[in-house]
């Protein structure tokens, strides 16, 4: 499916919205209420209101420690919060296990890659494939009642293979493979199941440059094929490279969004990242104004701390 | 000393009932440790339950032999249910912590006093095994060249290697499925699998049926075997047979468990012979102040402790195992 003429869906339909965080997008695929998540005293996340648009790809960036990767366990099922709603294709997922949410058509990879280790490349991919009929146990038994099932399996699996260059590597146990290989593998395995959307968590951590311009290739491609993209990513030339649009989260919350360029002028986003006085020159502040300043903050903190 | 009898002694044993329940139970294990990652160390309390489930059905409540193997059977079933609804959810150190203490709880209930009237208490249950002998067509003692088995132990052997062969058919047929690349997957990372749309709970309570049935049906023809069903059979000791049987002859190999069981079951009997007539007689081959009569039915489990260390140190993947399975490390 090409990108859309018509200006509701698509990439297309999110130029000139507000760059307000939680901004209603004009075909959402995926939307979130009120999620909050709390470790301890630690709110990780805590999210007013997500859109993300249908058929583009939405990046997710801010600093570390910002909750992007709870909100993406919160999102797939892998976490539960303490309370708020989202949504995937108007179907309310709230309470819906992490298996269920792949079924729907919601996919994710994770940040430390799970490639499976003591399987092979190709045996790696065959398990993606969903409602395989040889992995029910009494089918499974009695090889003819998925053999060619099993077949077009893998004839996806090895055109997926060969689409991100590893076909070579097919027979190869996956713990063989190095670090961006891996990625390749988890992204083109979670291609199996057939996504609407896929989440990747950090697809550009750990991979060589070389790879990376084959990997963005491979995300942009994804678009192309009316595939959904959510990505978390620290790399920012990635960012504005393939995203469509970004959402800046800091602190748990959702600071800021728009297109790439927007986002990268917006004061907000560099306030998140750089702090709100990154640009004054600490020779001009006076030495014992700050002074003063750290100690009524240490009073204010140890004052916290005795009630 | 006679080496003759020795060998002789051993392998009989190692061809014997005894070997084929470890392998049954080994079989079980390694469905749930080798293929799926489950610590399960309460095997005995599933055969202990097959066992029981077949023994008190006959002789308790007295319906036929055929019908109480189902109620065994059954039986492992629900133990594996009322383990896995609980536990499978959590991590897998859980599931070791639930099985050993169940498998304990199972035969201190099935040995007391109170439940006496239905399980026999220390002395156990007898005479259901009537209508298994009736079928034995062996009507001599059974030789194979230089070891013989008495016609009853001939019957028991031909099922019960048969049985063998057919889990091992099972767990090939399993194992090399779509079904068995789930399970693999789980036992290499789970959350993986769960983001592919795999039920990955259920995945766990199907493998965890599974080896308990096969160990249910080790308790059966260990049973009988015997004629007879004690608590004693199925204390922690027997579990932790079968798991060296397992990690001896190889975890996630299919013939792994069964040639494991049968060169464990060689080896302690070879050692406790061996043992055994070193130190018998008014002038034994060892001397008295290095072993004693008494201490050589012991060494033998000493010895054989000694071997597994070193056989986990300098070959973990055990004697079948893919060395490149266990040599490879994502972590």
């Amino acid at each position: 499916m090409p990108a859309d003429t018509n200006a509701t869906t698509g990439p297309a339909a999110l130029q000139g919205l507000a760059t307000e965080p939680g901004v209603p997008k004009p075909d959402p695929i995926l939307v979130g209420d009120k999620i909050k998540r709390s470790f301890g005293g630690l709110t990780a996340v805590d999210v007013g209101h997500i859109e993300v648009q249908r058929g583009a790809i939405t990046a997710l960036i801010g600093p570390n420690g910002a909750g992007k990767t709870t909100l993406f366990n919160l999102l797939t099922g892998f976490d539960k919060p303490d309370s708020g709603t989202w949504s995937f294709n108007d179907q309310s997922l709230s309470g819906v296990p992490a298996f269920k949410v792949a079924r729907r058509g919601m996919v994710r990879t994770f940040q430390l890659t799970k490639v499976l280790a003591k399987l092979t490349v190709i045996e790696n991919m065959r398990l993606g494939a969903t409602g395989q009929r040889g992995e029910k146990f009494l089918s499974a038994l009695f090889r003819p009642l998925w053999k060619s099932q099993e077949d077009e399996i893998t004839r996806r699996a090895d055109d997926l293979l060969a689409r991100f260059k590893l076909d070579t590597k097919r027979e190869d146990f996956a713990g063989s493979l190095s670090g961006g290989q891996r990625k390749l593998l988890e992204m083109a395995r979670a291609l199996m199941v057939d996504p609407e959307l896929v989440m990747l968590d950090e697809p550009m951590a750990g991979v060589n440059p070389a790879l990376k311009q084959s990997l963005l290739g491979r995300v942009k491609s994804l678009r192309e094929d009316g595939r959904t993209v959510l990505f978390v990513e620290h790399d920012m030339d990635m960012v504005r490279d393939i995203s469509d649009w970004v959402i800046v989260m800091a602190q748990g919350e959702i600071v800021a969004e728009g297109t790439p360029a927007q986002v990268m002028a917006d004061e907000r986003v560099i306030d998140a990242y750089l702090g709100a006085h990154h640009d004054t020159d600490l020779t001009e502040l006076d030495h014992e104004a700050v002074q003063a300043q750290a100690e009524a903050e240490l009073d204010e903190e140890e004052a916290k701390h005795d009630d | 000393m006679n080496w003759g009898y020795i060998f002789e002694f051993a392998i009989t044993q190692a061809l014997g009932p005894t070997a084929v329940v470890y392998a049954l139970a080994a079989i079980g294990l390694n469905i749930h440790f080798g293929y799926t990652g489950l610590l399960n160390f309460g095997q005995a309390g599933f055969m202990a339950v097959g066992a029981y489930g077949t023994a008190a059905s006959v002789v308790t409540f007295g319906i036929p032999l055929w019908a109480g193997l189902l109620v065994g059977l059954l039986a492992t079933v629900v133990l594996a249910l009322i383990l896995g609804v609980p536990t499978l959810r959590l991590r897998a150190d859980y599931l070791a912590i639930a099985t050993i203490a169940s498998a304990e709880i199972l035969r201190r209930i099935f040995q007391s006093v109170t439940f006496s009237d239905t399980f026999g208490g220390s002395t156990g249950l007898s005479g259901f095994a009537r209508d298994f002998y009736a079928l034995n067509p062996y009507t001599d003692t059974v030789s194979l060249g230089f070891i013989s088995f008495r016609n009853t132990t001939a019957w028991v052997l031909t099922v019960g290697w048969g049985l063998v062969l057919l889990s091992c058919l099972i767990v090939w047929a399993a194992t090399k499925s779509p079904w068995g690349r789930v399970l693999k997957s789980i036992r290499e990372d789970e959350d993986a699998v769960r983001s592919l749309g795999k039920n990955v709970y259920w995945y766990k309570m199907q493998a965890l049926i599974l080896g308990g049935l096969f160990g249910g049906l080790g308790g059966i023809v260990l049973i009988l075997t015997q004629s007879a069903a004690v608590p004693t059979d199925f204390a922690t000791n027997t579990t932790f047979f079968a798991w060296a049987c397992l990690l001896l002859g190889g975890a996630a190999r299919v013939w792994g468990p069964v040639v494991g069981a049968i060169i464990f079951w060689f080896l302690l009997n070879f050692l406790g012979e061996l043992f055994s007539q070193m130190t018998r007689g008014a002038d034994p081959i060892l001397p008295t102040w290095l072993m004693t009569e008494t201490q050589a039915s012991l060494i033998r489990f000493i010895i054989l402790g000694l071997g597994l260390m070193l056989l986990m140190i300098f070959r973990p993947q055990g004697i079948f195992g893919d060395r490149r399975e266990l040599a490879i490390d994502a972590r």
